[in-house]
């Protein structure tokens, strides 16, 4: 398979649309928790509850009447092999936990990407939906649209005074994570983000590293969801996170402009080293790579490189993962083997643009 | 370091596992870290559900120590009946086993929540259509409520009136709606 024909795989359509505030939000994610009623939830059902729910969905299925969406493809976790889990987990159209639940775990993923429906998971429903840029409104809204109808066919869990009941505490009431993707080099940079990290968490919203849960952030791009659930509407939440995101928008776009006026040479110093890196490394280990390719991508946005495409950075953080080196490979690679396939991926990627 | 599994590659994590006081230290590569299971994606989870399940246990502990409500009888009572699921358990794996137990372990939740949630302990959010058609109508009521004692402080009498006219209509509706359900 060639590079290009490769690249158009690995990045999930919807993420080549030019969303709001995209110099500096990746993407607007929502997530909402279900659960049926009257069975247990995946953490203590037994297979034959969990094949009840997956049959739910294998019925709709086969008469794709979801919603207005009618470009679902259902696929089961016990189906793949391992190494497709692991790319739609970079991809991040299912959970790491998804794929090991394995048995009579499954998903439904859209054409384009942008919907995806994990079936027993940690929860027994988790609708998922993506948008490129800063829309987490519009993300809310089809989320809502999909879960009404779910809604008219199953009997949720749903307690008057607990909301829709989740299988961990920490989800329990919307059952909802509402959650940003952004890039903040500058922030970073100037050691800025440090301070602001803090303060966010205070207005019950959680900043981390692109991985989620324990990582530290690489490649300068930082997720921040909400962390309260119960007691909020999901519109509160919505707007809280908005607010905060705006902030470290404007932040963000203050500190770029400062470092450009302050450090010119030095700041085109380091992003064209990065470029050059790049463009010419024979082993790259992934970390590296992230913090190159961020600088590119602010160079990018700062105008100081106009001759490659804009997603650069989103494209390469995927293809340059493990999952994707070795589904491109076709086989297991150890972590060298990697850094090498890594560094010549990324040279060819350049080599396409000029 | 060489990976101690693969003695191939250069070992690039180092775990230290202590069992019963004991500490072995284990040198490996990513490649055989995941292979032989030192490190799995729920790795990544753990911190927070420690968290969370320290949360649950110090709420069982208060009164009495853990060992000594295990051995009261009625400590049995907090059995989800729905799936079995103890409330022992919960607190330790931090994740309740059926919609049945958010009823069964009520009693002890709403400190649980209030820790997790900025001291929330009530959903505020979306009501699903059909099934809590009643709730809504309720949460309407309330709001309405609300706002009749606010016009009303401020001495705004005729918008008072229309209000307390929806409340009513609500409430004759509300009344309807339960008799139905209970045919």
């Amino acid at each position: 398979m060639s590079l290009q024909q490769f690249m158009n795989e690995a990045i999930s359509p919807w993420m080549k649309e030019e969303g709001p505030d995209s110099d500096i939000v990746m993407s607007s994610r929502i997530r909402l928790a279900r659960n049926f009623e009257q069975v247990p939830f995946p953490i203590i059902a037994d297979s034959a509850d969990l094949e009840k729910v997956l049959l739910f969905f294998q019925k709709e299925y086969e008469h794709q009447s979801f919603s207005n969406y009618n470009d679902l493809a259902l696929v089961k976790m016990r189906d793949l092999k391992p190494i497709e889990k692991k790319v739609l987990v970079e991809k991040h159209l299912i959970s790491p936990h998804l794929a090991e639940n394995d048995e009579e775990a499954a998903a439904l993923i859209s054409s384009n990407e942008q919907v995806s429906v994990m079936v027993n998971e940690e929860d027994h429903i988790r609708i998922q939906l993506y948008f490129p840029g800063f829309q987490l409104e519009k993300a809310l809204e089809q989320a809502f649209t999909f879960d009404d109808w779910l809604e008219e066919r199953i009997n949720y869990a749903f307690d008057e005074k607990r909301g829709y009941l989740t299988s961990c505490p920490t989800n329990v009431g919307t059952g909802m994570r509402a959650s940003v993707m952004m890039h903040l080099p500058a922030l970073a940079l100037t050691q800025k983000i440090n301070r602001m990290i803090p303060a966010i968490s205070q207005l019950g919203l959680v900043v981390r590293g692109i991985y989620g849960e324990g990582s530290e952030a690489i490649g300068n791009i930082f997720q921040i969801s909400n962390q309260i659930t119960l007691g909020k509407s999901e519109q509160d939440i919505v707007q809280d996170l908005r607010s905060v995101v705006n902030q470290l928008i404007d932040q963000e776009r203050k500190a770029r402009q400062l470092l450009v006026e302050q450090s010119e040479l030095q700041l085109e110093d380091r992003i064209f080293r990065s470029y050059g890196i790049l463009q010419h490394s024979r082993i790259i280990e992934s970390k590296e790579a992230a913090k190159c390719l961020s600088d590119v991508q602010l160079g990018i946005d700062v105008g100081y490189i106009n001759d490659i495409s804009k997603s650069i950075l989103n494209e390469l953080m995927i293809l340059s993962q493990p999952g994707f080196l070795q589904h491109y490979a076709k086989r297991m690679l150890s972590a060298k083997e990697r850094d090498v396939l890594r560094a010549s991926l990324i040279r060819e990627r350049f080599k396409l643009e000029i | 370091m060489e990976c101690q599994e693969c003695h191939e590659r250069p070992a690039t994590l180092h775990f230290s596992k202590i069992v019963n006081g004991n500490k072995t230290e284990i040198h490996v590569c990513e490649y055989c870290a995941k292979e032989k299971g030192y490190m799995g994606y729920e790795d990544e989870a753990y911190s927070l559900h420690n968290l969370l399940s320290g949360l649950f246990n110090f709420d069982a502990g208060s009164g009495f120590s853990e060992q000594h409500t295990s051995s009261v009888p009625s400590e049995k009572g907090l059995t989800c009946p729905k799936c079995g699921m103890t409330y022992q358990e919960f607190a330790r794996i931090g994740k309740f086993g059926c919609a049945h137990c958010y009823q069964t372990f009520s009693d002890r939740l709403n400190p649980v929540f209030r820790r997790v949630h900025s001291g929330n302990t009530t959903h505020h959010g979306k009501i699903p259509s059909r099934i809590g058609s009643g709730i809504q109508q309720k949460r309407k009521l309330s709001e309405y409520r609300e706002q009749l004692k606010q016009l009303i402080a401020n001495e705004e009498f005729e918008s008072a009136a229309e209000v307390r006219d929806k409340i009513k209509q609500l409430e004759k509706d509300l009344n309807r709606d339960g008799e139905g359900e209970e045919e």
